[in-house]
Formats: structure tokens, sequence, C-alpha cells
């Protein structure tokens, strides 16, 4: 019988108990004497988040598979958990082994959202390893950070050994050979992190400085050895469809946000959207087989007894034998009494049929995400989406039986005025009264049409076209979101629609962190330590006592948001190449000013640079003509 | 045709709450590939139906729960093909097909046996069998529960069947566990610590569910307990 980390009496206080005990169907545990190499993997948030992400499922399959390594699996624990460990000095343990992480040779941590920041420092606290990088001894784990946060992890850089840029399928073993050799030959932590900031992908922080300008933004940056690179390129995978797929997922006992099976159909955009960061960090697009998905699909869902399958991707629609792996899934689940969720798909004729085959069609609602209220802004953030496409596809979701929209936007976007916030609104009203014109009042489903808008601020990203831009205070944030609010009143449908905002605290601080650089490092360690933690929630986000932080630390929060960056500027994450090209970038920004729109991939090559990596539309088509 | 399968559930297990059981075995049916009937309707799922449900932290070498299959090869199959795809911890012990129209297992529930026993060490009781006959043989055994809105004045001595000490100081326990009667063994072990004046906390003592009855007795005056898996036959 496996011997738990936590007592008997330490489980029953806190609330569910079933995060801290492993043994779910299909983890994995090894003989800790038979491996050479022990890896905790960690998202830093509560189990049922961490539990949901494909890209851990990815790498700990991936790992295990390996007959010298065991990987195991650690997740932020809950609030009242958390006190307790802290009050009986229980240090972080991994699921499967129930053993310290201070014990083992890496701790891994993928960083998805900026908002867990404070987390990351939690589960290194918890795990008695110090917090700052240069502080660790010979005996601590290797702590690698990975994920889309560490496009630009300079404002945590400081508290991590190594990062890993890039997807997580291509430079592992090659890491993990050479600590073995390092440990073989007896070199010391610091010989290990020499030559790992050879290997590609590999960035090791505490190399390389930053030297400011007296006004604060960035001069340049000095490494400490010659023989490490200047930049890093971004890991990525081209042959996505021979690429280690987890056949076998860790199925949780408790219910958990992603509870089903993902199946990953393809990895990039074709969109060139240009707010979106994960559009331009994961190009060039590569699709998985068809055939290979089919399998894959069949498998998963075998091996786990999910009763769910769904399609992960940033567009599915542009998918091309999307109709085939749905035709397929419709079929081969069908039977098996398996639901279908489907991703966020173009509304038109073809994806209506498909959701009205796997939904029940009166409970579920449809989603347009046209991010701007007006043509003018949609233009300027390059979304594809006309309103003469939305109200067509409005109207065949009403023909249908759909009575139920979801709209999304985006507010703080770049050159947005007054009128393109009323056109929000006006959209808004205008699918209420495409249901009106378009469904007889004798086959109206309870005689009305509910429409919920939704809007989120706008926070520039590293790596997209408007990481130069300026972003809103809070009070201007507020501002739109009451203009927004007023717009919708105005409506003659107005009954029809709900409104949500986000909060606007959150979008500030998230702002910070995304352009940040090492003096945000600070900040979030004194936030910490004066007890901010699962700040994504927001019943523990304590604004207040961030803002007294950034006082405390001489940080101006203006400087990293509302700051309008020049073209010439040095960016704490430039050293970083993730295939698209800055120049491609600042022409994106250009033509975003003059409103002016770039075609999809598909339509014509915008050289963002990121075929160099032998792949991508515009590469295979060239390699045909 | 419907069956039903009796299973233990012990070690990290016993973390594991009733919802999240029925979620796990629903899973677990899918990957054994049980040719298990659903029902009618848009989101149709499998007809399942638990026991007395077990609080979390108690053991258990008498779960059951009962399902309505389509098809299948024979009892043994189903529990070796359920066995192959389940977790340490839990372990389906047996499988047998229930007559025409008897009742399911969670309206069949009747009794409950239990036993107590410290984690670590012995129970702080001089005198402990002699103390637990005493406390067994009063009258009425009054007890206040205390649920959301209102208090209820029980007599546990009419639910307790039998009650009485094992060696290797294991106190043991028949009690109702009818959706009417239910008794909690926390609650007779609260009273009996009462009783004989000592504070033995919760989290002390491992309890162990060992079976589960159904009353097959013809008439309400009588009590005639069988398991629950001894109503069904193997085939």
């Amino acid at each position: 019988m496996r011997k738990l980390a936590l007592s008997d009496d330490i489980l029953m206080q806190v609330e569910k108990p079933a995060r801290y005990i492993g043994n779910e169907v299909n983890s994995v545990v090894k003989d800790k004497e038979q491996v050479a190499i022990r890896f905790a993997m960690c998202f830093p948030d509560v189990y049922e988040i961490g539990m949901s992400h494909l890209g851990i499922q990815i790498i700990y399959s991936m790992l295990n598979e390996w007959d010298d390594v065991w990987c195991e699996r650690v997740y932020s624990p809950w609030v009242d958990m958390d006190k307790i460990m802290r009050k009986n000095h229980i240090p972080l343990f991994g699921l499967e082994s129930q053993e310290p992480v201070k014990t083992m040779d890496f701790l891994g941590i993928t960083i998805q959202y900026e908002m867990c920041y404070t987390n990351i420092l939690q589960v290194l606290d918890l795990a008695q390893i110090p917090l700052y990088a240069k502080d660790r001894g010979e005996e601590v784990p290797i702590v690698i950070g990975g994920g889309p946060c560490t496009y630009n992890p300079e404002p945590i850089a400081d508290f991590f050994d190594l990062f890993y840029i890039g997807e997580g399928e291509t430079q592992y073993r090659r890491l993990f050979d050479w600590y073995i050799e390092n440990r073989d030959r007896g070199g010391t932590r610091r010989d290990f992190l020499r030559g790992a900031a050879k290997i590609p992908g590999i960035y090791v922080p505490q190399f390389y400085e930053e030297i400011y300008n007296e006004d604060g933004t960035i001069k340049g940056r000095k490494k400490l050895y010659d023989d490490i690179p200047d930049t890093i390129l971004k890991e990525i995978v081209m042959d996505v469809t021979n690429a280690h797929y987890p056949s076998k997922p860790v199925v949780p006992f408790i219910k958990v946000t992603q509870d089903r099976v993902v199946l990953e159909i393809q990895r990039g955009c074709i969109r060139g959207c240009r707010f979106c960061q994960a559009g331009q960090l994961y190009r060039p697009v590569r699709e998985r087989n068809v055939d290979k998905l089919k399998e894959y699909a069949v498998q998963m869902l075998r091996n786990t007894g999910h009763e769910e399958i769904s399609l992960s991707s940033l567009s599915s629609s542009d998918y091309s034998r999307l109709d085939e792996l749905l035709d397929f899934l419709i079929e081969d689940c069908g039977q098996r009494h398996i639901n279908i969720s489907l991703p966020s798909l173009r509304i038109d004729a073809f994806s209506l049929d498909v959701m009205s085959k796997v939904q029940d069609v009166k409970k579920s609602s449809l989603t347009f995400a046209p991010e701007a209220g007006s043509q003018r802004l949609r233009d300027v953030i390059n979304k594809g989406l006309t309103e003469e496409v939305i109200l067509k596809g409005a109207a065949l979701a009403f023909e249908g039986g759909w009575t139920r929209v979801k709209l999304y936007f985006m507010l703080g976007l770049p050159t947005e005025t007054e009128e393109d916030i009323k056109g929000i609104g006006d959209l808004s009203n205008k699918i209420a009264a495409t249901f009106f014109d378009t469904v007889p009042k004798d086959k109206r489903v309870n005689g009305k049409v509910q429409i919920v808008t939704s809007t989120s601020f706008f926070i520039p990203k590293p790596f997209t076209a408007f990481q130069w831009a300026p972003m809103c205070t809070k009070e201007e944030f507020l501002e739109k979101a009451y203009q927004t609010k007023r717009g919708i009143m105005e409506q003659l449908n107005q009954k029809s629609i709900k409104y949500n905002w986000h909060e606007a605290d959150l979008s500030v601080l998230e702002g910070v962190f995304a352009r940040g650089d090492r003096k945000i490092a600070e900040v979030i360690l004194e936030a910490y330590k004066r007890g901010c933690l699962f700040d994504s929630w927001s019943e523990y986000f304590h604004n207040d006592v961030w803002m007294e932080c950034f006082e405390n630390c001489g940080v101006d929060i203006g400087f990293y948001t509302t700051r309008e960056r020049s073209d010439d500027e040095i960016f704490p994450w430039d050293f970083l190449d993730c295939g698209v090209t800055k120049e491609f970038l600042l022409r994106e920004w250009k033509k975003a000013k003059t409103e002016t729109v770039s075609p999809n991939c598909k339509v014509q090559c915008q050289g963002c640079g990121a075929n160099r990596f032998g792949g991508g539309i515009c590469y295979e088509s060239r390699q045909i003509t | 045709m419907k069956i039903r399968i009796k299973f233990a559930k012990y070690g990290t297990m016993k973390f594991i709450g009733h919802l999240d059981m029925m979620r796990f075995f629903q899973k677990a049916i899918r990957r054994a590939d049980i040719d298990i009937k659903y029902s009618e309707g848009f989101s149709p799922h499998q007809i399942m139906s638990f026991a007395a449900p077990l609080g979390v932290g108690i053991e258990s070498y008498g779960e059951y729960m009962d399902i309505e299959v389509l098809s299948m090869a024979s009892t043994q199959e189903v529990k070796d093909t359920l066995n192959q795809v389940m977790v340490e911890g839990v372990e389906v012990l047996s499988v047998t097909i229930l007559p025409e129209h008897v009742r399911n297992a969670m309206a069949s529930v009747a009794a409950a046996a239990y036993s107590i026993r410290m984690k670590d060490g012995r129970f702080p009781i001089n005198d402990l069998e002699k103390k637990l006959q005493d406390f067994y043989n009063q009258n009425t055994i009054p007890y206040t529960k205390e649920t959301k809105k209102s208090t209820v004045e029980l007599d546990l001595k009419q639910g307790i069947y039998e009650l009485r000490m094992e060696p290797d100081d294991v106190i043991y326990m028949l009690v109702n566990a009818s959706s009417s009667g239910n008794i909690k063994p926390t609650m007779v072990l609260e009273k009996f610590c009462d009783f004989a004046g000592v504070e033995i906390p919760n989290e002390a003592c491992q309890i162990t569910r060992l079976e589960t009855y159904t009353d097959l007795a013809e008439n309400e005056e009588e009590q005639k307990f069988i398991p629950l898996a001894e109503v069904g036959t193997v085939a």
C-alpha cells in the first residue's frame, strides 16, 4: 500500500483530499531505484485547473515513456492545505511517490498565465527550495519554466534556473542526457547550467544581465560567457503527426475543469489577429494527420473511459479535414454514448449542421467573437469577421432553433473611439432584431432571444503587433465598460441583451507582468510575502496589497502599461526569437494604425518569418510550385 | 439483465467521496467495455444504482452497486474485466445476477456492519468489554441529531442490532442503514465515549464497513439480514 505524505488527520480537515493523494487511473508509479532522473511537473494552480491542461499530459506521458525518467505531478495546494503545510513544515511532494519535491532532480513549472506568478513562489516555498535561483545549492532541484509566459520570462527570471522556450517535445532528452553526464563526472550545478545554456531553446537567465537606460528602458544585454547564445530561438515540432501524444491521459477522481479527452488537431493559426499572442507564438500552422487523430480519439476514449471528447486548436474551422474528422466522431462516439464538445467554430451552414447533431439546440448557445464593435476597429485588429457574416450566421442559427447567442468583445483596443464602443451595443441589437425578423411569432420558443455580450479589457502582449501599444488605465477601462453598458441600454432590444464585463484591476496587473522586465521580480516577491496567492481567483485577489507593493518597490505601473513604445525600443523579450520577426510585427503595427487588413496565410503570405522552420502554408505552396 | 457488483474500497481510496466513486465506476465500465444499458433521452446515462453512500475516510469491504447490462459473457468475466481497470484500493469482490423484480441496491439496504479500531494503539478505556456491554444494555440511548434546519431526537438503541468487542481491540456493530433510520457508526462511538467518560476524536479511529445487508423477514417485527450479494446468483 502506498504511504501518503499527509496524515489522515490532515486529509480529513481539508476540502477535496483527492487533490493530494495521487493514485489516479493512468498515473505512473515507478521504482525510484531504477530511474536516473526524477522530474516534478508542476502546474501552479489548484489541482482541478492543472489537471485540465493538455501540455502537462503530453510531457508527463513522454517523459514516463523513457525508462530512466520518472515524471510526477505537482499542483498548488489550495489555501486550506497551504496553511496546514506551512504550519507543520510539510514539504511539498509529488503526487505519485508522495515524496518531497526537494529530493528530485528537476522541478518543471508550466506558466500558462501571468496571474499565477505568486503561486510559483508558493510552490518553491512549500517545496523548501530557495526562491532565488542564485541562492540554490547543489542538492536543490533544477527549476525549469515553460509555457506561453516564458516568451517574456524577465519578470520571473530571478526565480528560475532555466527556461525552456517553445514546444516541449524536442529537447528534454538532450537536457537529461547532459544532466546525467554532468552528474556522473561530478560536475556542479553551475557546470550543468553552463552546458544547458548551449542546448537549443534553453535560456539560463542568471548568465545574462539587463542593462537599462536612464529612462528605465532597456539599453542592451550583457552575457556572462562568450560561448552562450545572444538570442534563443524557440523549439518547435514540425512533424506534429508523429510527435508524442498521450494515449493514456491521467483520469482524475474529482471533477476537473476539462473532464474529457482532448484531441489537439493542429498547432498554430493562419489568421493574423493583431492582439493575439498565441497566433504568433505557435506559427507556422501544422495539421495533424486525420487518420492519426481518429486513432488517438479511439485509444484515448478507451484508455480513460471519459464520456466526452473535445477538439483543441486555435481555429478549428481552418483544419482542412474537419468535416471528415467530425463525421467519424459523430458516428463512432454516437454508438458509445460519448458526447462531443465542439470548439468555437466559425458559424456557417456546415458547423450549424454538426452542432445540431451533437448538442441539444434548445439548451446550447452559439458564440461569436467579433472582438470589436465596428468594422473600422475590426480592421485595426485584423479580425476578419464582418457584420454581414455575423448576421447571416445568426439568421441561420435562429432558423435552426437556437435562441441563445454569446458575443465576445475587447475594450481598450488601440485607436478605439466612442463610436467603436457604441458599435458593441448596435451589433448586439442587430442580432436580436435578426431573431425577430427571422423567426415567426408562433415559432419562437419562450417567445424570446437571449444575447449575452461580454467584454474583456485589452492587454498588449509580447510578440504581437500591439507590443508597442499603450494600454488603458483602470479608470479608462471602467469608463469604457460604463459606455458599453449605456450603449446597450439605449437599444430597442435591450431587454434581450445581458452585459458582462471583467474586472479592471486584474487586467492592469496582467499588463505589467506581460511586458515587464526584471525590476518586477521584487514586486512579485513582496506581494507573495504579504500573502498574495491565487491572484487569478477574484476572491483571493488583493489589489490594494499589490498597489502598495509597487509603491514600496518604487516601480511605476504606467511605465509598463500606458506608455506607448517607440518603434526602435528594445523590449525585455527581444532576445527571444519565436520565429516571426520584429520587422514583420512592426509592419503590422503600422498597418493597424492605418486600418489596413492583412490577408491570412492561405490568401497571401505576409512574410512573418516563421517559414524558416521549414513549414507553414506559404512554405508548402512554394514547395509545390 | 440486472447485475449486482460488490466491491471493496480501502487504503488511499477512502478519501474519494461517494459521487466521485460513482463517476469512477462510470468511467471504469466504459474502460472495461461492459455492455451497460443507457437511459433514453438527449443525454443518456448509464443505468446504475449505488447502495448506502459511504462517508469520506471510511473503508469498506461491503460496497454495492447495481447496473443493467444488455449482454455479458459471464459474471466472472465482468468481475475480471472490471478488476483489470481498477486502481489500487478498489477491488470488485463479486458479481451476481439479480432475480427479476428485486428492489435496487439503494432501496434494499436495511443494515450495515462496521468495525472500529484505533489507528494507533488501543482504545484508552479500562474494562472496555464490560463498558461496551453496559452501554448496550441501557434501555435507551438518546441521540440529538442536528440537521441544517432542525434538531431531531433519536433513540440509537432501536437501530443497534449488535454491539460487541472482537479480538485485537476492535469494536463490532451491526446497525440500521436503511434510508429512514440510518445510524452512522460515529454516532454510536460518540455516545459510547460519553458513556465511558473519554474523548476520542473521529480521526483517531479507523472505521470499516464490513458488509451491507438487506432484510428478508416476512413481517416487521422480525429481522432476517442477509448480505446484498446473496440475493443474486452467479452465472
